[in-house]
């Protein structure tokens, strides 16, 4: 008999993990003991956890019922406490987005000064060196009390950490463009803005990909905190409500949704980068 | 005056090395170009070809000296003169038509795009690459990126070809053949043209002058070898010629010995200004006269009546 292709293989231990890891789950919070003999006043008092001996953590099998809930209605809205998963996504994405473009305007211009400036990047240099590794919720306090608006805040706290990889990446992109490309252009006396547009950014635009693409992941991840803090609406003050609120499932649902948007970020990026790659 | 159309004149270039000071690659170098003449350089690696052509080309600026090119100071870069690189620098991200458009563009800023495309095509034609248009350069085998290369440089139609070893990283057969395309399209065309070569034959069977440069570093021009071969010649009878070994024979003994002691041998007789000019064939001294720009090559007619 032939080989499965490698796919098909990996595909299939794939949904052989994914199985073993739902039935350990399944089996790790199944009910377990009897009912312990109780005043059932006390007994209604502590819920079915404590009565039925159950374990709190909730099993797959409630998840998907949630998740399918959900799935359902992810747009619903019932006030600022009780809004679907889909809007809070929504919220989430939004902010990462308006943070992230607004952070690719200023990161890539000023990563090809600095690429193409010896002096700008020793200059630039000792301020990025000090900047980068603030931790961009540190930020927040600083961001709330000038802007005044937690949503704004976020945003802003999206813009500066979405900043650092992509400005990076395009000034080490641009500064080692080929030199045999950079005089293919002055012996076509070429000027600077054209030779920017057609030599210098063609270049450089795997590289400066792989900036933005390390940048939106960071976005990503930042955002579920910096809402977990400035609460209001968007995924992480989702996931910390209903941790208020004791909902493992939502939680869990919450989580498996941050998930899955991340990978979809990142595999546009991917694309992206593919397509501006170029074989040598 | 004759019609010296390029005039190296007096110049020297110095890298600074880290501790030590400055290394000369070499200094007060003179030499000058007909228009439409076809001139090789040979010498070892490392004595500073490229960076004569990279002066030529206004890539480098001389420390000392100037280069003038139809009466005119060069101050950068020109598309006036156009480059072949050793290394063909395409730019992976075009295809071969994207990258002649590219100069073709870049020399004339407002034609249609329909217009550049044309004509980057027919320079495509013209060094057989028809049919390869919408290939990128990773996809064609090093003869052909070479001549994309030699499309690009023609196309926008320069008084100058400068070639920097152009044909070195090819084999024997692609070399041949492009060897003769360059000859042909350069004759059509009444290109002048400076290369840098490290194969004798091809020195031969390609320039009307050879120049051969000594050892670095202080690298000087030793002689300028008049090739007294034909000019119209073919790749399979030029080595018949009874003057071809003469000349190979004179280079290779350059090569092997003298490029190492010239320095030496000539010290204090030695005049940058006029370099010996030697043709290969006349009885010892080979030397025959020293550089004369007002004369014209005509051994080669004289050869051809045989
Ligand atoms: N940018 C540079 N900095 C320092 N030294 C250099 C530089 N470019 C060339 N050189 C030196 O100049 C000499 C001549 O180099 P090059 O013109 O490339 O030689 P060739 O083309 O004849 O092989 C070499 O010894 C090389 O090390
Ligand atoms: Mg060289």
């Amino acid at each position: 008999m032939k080989m499965a292709s490698l796919t098909g293989r990996a595909a299939v231990v794939s949904f052989a993990l994914l199985f073993s890891f739902l039935l350990a789950w399944h089996l790790a919070t199944r009910g377990s003991g009897t009912a312990q003999h109780m005043d059932p006043e006390y007994a209604k008092l502590m819920g079915a956890t404590a009565t039925q001996g159950k374990s709190a953590m909730p099993g797959p099998i409630d998840v998907g019922v949630k998740l399918w809930e959900h799935l359902r209605r992810p747009f619903y809205d019932n006030g600022p406490n009780d809004k679907g998963v889909g809007i809070q996504l929504v919220f989430s994405i939004a902010r990462v987005l308006i943070g992230y473009l607004l952070a690719m305007l200023v990161a890539i211009p000023v990563g090809f000064l600095i690429g193409m400036s010896p002096l700008m990047s020793k200059a630039l240099d000792p301020f990025i060196q000090v900047l980068k590794p603030i931790s961009p919720l540190a930020w927040m306090p600083l961001a709330l009390y000038t802007i005044k608006d937690s949503s704004l805040s976020a945003i802003f706290v999206i813009f500066i950490c979405s900043l650092w990889p992509t400005m990076i990446n395009t000034a080490f992109g641009v500064a080692s463009v080929r030199r045999e490309w950079l005089n293919v252009a002055k012996t076509l006396e070429v000027g600077t803005l054209r030779r920017a547009f057609t030599i210098i950014l063609p270049a450089a635009a795997p590289t400066i990909l792989t900036g933005m693409r390390i940048s939106i992941g960071i976005a990503w991840l930042v955002i579920v905190a910096a809402e977990m803090l400035v609460g209001g609406t968007g995924i992480g003050y989702f996931v910390w409500n209903e941790w208020n609120n004791l909902s493992i499932t939502n939680v869990i649902t919450a989580i498996l949704a941050i998930g899955l948007v991340g990978m979809l970020l990142d595999f546009v990026l991917a694309r992206l980068t593919r397509l501006v790659t170029f074989p040598e | 005056m004759s019609d010296r159309f390029i005039s190296i004149e007096g110049i020297a270039r110095r890298f600074p090395v880290p501790g030590v000071g400055t290394t000369t690659v070499f200094e007060d170098l003179w030499l000058s170009m007909l228009r439409g003449e076809f001139v090789c350089m040979i010498g070892h690696s490392g004595c500073g070809k490229t960076t004569v052509l990279n002066i030529l080309a206004g890539l480098d600026a001389p420390s000392n000296g100037t280069v003038i090119v139809d009466g005119q100071a060069i101050e950068g870069p020109s598309l006036d003169r156009a480059v072949i690189f050793q290394s063909h620098a395409l730019l992976p991200w075009r295809t071969v038509i994207g990258n002649v458009a590219y100069a073709v563009s870049s020399k004339w800023r407002n034609w249609s795009s329909v217009q550049v495309a044309a004509y980057a095509q027919k320079f495509i034609d013209l060094v057989g690459l028809k049919g390869a248009e919408h290939k990128r350069p990773a996809e064609l085998s090093g003869g052909m990126k070479q001549r994309v290369g030699i499309a690009r440089a023609l196309s926008i139609e320069p008084k100058i070809m400068l070639m920097d070893e152009p044909f070195s990283a090819l084999d024997a057969l692609t070399r041949g053949t492009l060897q003769d395309e360059v000859r042909r399209v350069c004759q059509e065309t009444g290109q002048t043209v400076f290369m840098i070569t490290h194969d004798v034959d091809e020195a031969i069977y390609l320039a009307d002058k050879i120049v051969l440069m000594t050892n670095g570093p202080g690298a000087v021009l030793a002689e300028i070898v008049e090739n007294p071969l034909p000019r119209e010649r073919t790749r399979n009878e030029f080595h018949k010629h009874p003057l071809y070994y003469a000349t190979r024979n004179h280079i290779i003994d350059f090569l092997v010995s003298r490029s190492r002691t010239f320095i030496n041998e000539t010290r204090g007789t030695y005049d940058p200004r006029n370099v010996a000019v030697v043709c290969p064939g006349l009885p010892e001294p080979a030397i025959a006269r020293t550089y004369d720009t007002s004369a014209k090559p005509n051994r080669g007619q004289q050869f051809a009546a045989h």
